[in-house]
């Protein structure tokens, strides 16, 4: 047990932190902000596993140094998105996810 | 009673989910790495251009990831752009009019520019490098949208599409003519290895900070009038 | 032992912010929690010995991921997000 295996195996409960959120928030900005934890902890474990022997490995630093921006790209298109959608419809969240929460057929 | 069970069931996937990923991590930690890159990466340091690993590893070792990156940024601020509802993007009455955020961004907007510089230049043999430039530029543009300064280069025209794509298309240039040149695909000649990085890094500057600038501003900034307020 | 210390609250941190920017009952709260999780993973990158990725985490993730979900949150939430889209707060 070393710290980088550490924040990796944090960065693969932020995984899950994340998918939790993105699943069952159903308001379109927390889906945004669960997606980008999630995001988080897949760069934790990108970085933190091959830390764990080598010490300090820049080519997944790379890597998740393009990721980021990558990332914060898409968080932007889908800001842009989700106010577009806003302004069509006045929703804040996708149809028929909420209306039918409080008696969802399963 | 459902929604209940139906939480429960989602906890259930998720922690699941997390579980298995943190045990496959704890067993791929107890093997032996297959490659040593930290050790191929220094062996080959001499060869890239530039001091610092992590630019190495971005702007000549691992340059095509980088490519494909610009590439996938230029699409999303094309397709941010397109879904602007204003015509032009810049519309004065959007603007917080904040004195002191007025008065405040006369001291930053300067010292951000130059910190930006500093970073892109810090790039080549210490962190720092394209991308944090790049950030640091885009909160500049946000910070001078926000208070207020005329920006002309925002409106959809020549400009903005040229600063879209400048980035993109040097990078595919010097792609391409090192093909020409009988090299291999994105293979810099290794005189010119050092201006190449770093005309490569200060065009991606530019772009990476005019595309995340102009998914800013293209958010549809006029609100719906909220037909359906209480529905949904 | 300091070290360990360091990082294990480092980690905590971490899930107890995320944990917290998604069950939190505002949306501004929630995204200025985020931020605060942006900031917190800019550290955990320095201990990672990745200096370059805390940089930019610190720029974007802190920076502009703040500005433009904050933006959003005061154009989308004039009227405060009704009760049974928020999705929730706690089970």
């Amino acid at each position: 047990m070393t710290a980088p295996l550490l924040y990796a195996l944090a960065g693969a409960i932020l995984c899950g932190i994340g998918l939790f959120g993105l699943l069952w928030l159903s308001h379109l900005l927390r889906k945004l902000v669960a997606f980008n934890i999630m995001g988080s902890g897949v760069f934790l474990v990108l970085v933190g596993l091959p830390q764990h022997q080598g010490g300090q490995d820049p080519v997944p630093q790379a890597l998740v140094l393009t990721g980021i921006v990558v990332a914060i790209a898409a968080t932007a298109l889908a800001v842009v998105l989700i106010r577009r959608y806003y302004h069509l419809s006045g929703l804040t969240s996708l149809t028929g996810e909420p209306a039918s929460r409080e008696g969802a057929p399963e | 009673m459902i929604r209940t069970l139906k939480t429960l069931a989602m906890v259930a996937a998720c922690v699941s989910f997390s579980g298995i990923l943190a045990l496959s991590i704890w067993t791929i930690a107890g093997q032996p790495a297959p490659v040593n890159l930290p050790q191929l990466l220094s062996e080959n340091m001499a060869r890239s251009g530039v001091e610092h690993p992590v630019t190495a590893v971005l702007l000549n070792f691992r340059s095509y990831d980088t490519l494909l990156e610009i590439g996938v940024l230029v699409i999303a601020g094309i397709a941010g752009i397109s879904m602007a509802k204003t015509a032009s993007l810049e519309d004065p009455e959007l603007r917080t009019s904040d004195s002191l955020l007025y008065g405040l961004q006369r001291w930053f907007v300067p010292l951000m520019l130059m910190l930006a510089g500093y970073l892109l230049w810090a790039g080549a043999h210490r962190p720092g490098g394209a991308f944090q430039a790049g950030a640091v530029l885009a909160a500049t543009g946000v910070l001078m949208r926000l208070g207020g300064v005329p920006m002309d280069f925002l409106r959809p025209g020549l400009l903005l599409r040229l600063g879209l794509v400048l980035g993109f298309t040097v990078f595919l240039l010097v792609a391409v003519a090192s093909v020409i040149g009988g090299d291999a695909f994105l293979a810099y000649p290794p005189e010119l290895t050092k201006p190449l990085i770093l005309i490569i890094e200060s065009v991606l500057t530019l772009s990476i900070a005019m595309v995340l600038l102009a998914l800013f501003v293209s958010a549809p900034v006029n609100d719906a009038e909220d037909p359906e307020e209480g529905s949904s | 032992m300091t070290e360990w210390l360091l990082d294990g609250l480092l980690v905590v941190a971490l899930l107890v912010t995320a944990a917290a920017a998604l069950l939190s009952r505002d949306l501004f709260r929630a995204v200025v929690v985020f931020i605060a999780f942006g900031l917190l993973m800019a550290v955990a990158w320095v201990r990672l010995q990745a200096p370059d990725i805390a940089l930019a985490e610190a720029a974007i993730g802190a920076g502009l991921t703040g500005v433009l979900l904050l933006d959003a949150v005061s154009h989308l939430g004039r009227a405060r997000p009704r009760g049974q889209d928020k999705g929730g707060n706690g089970q």
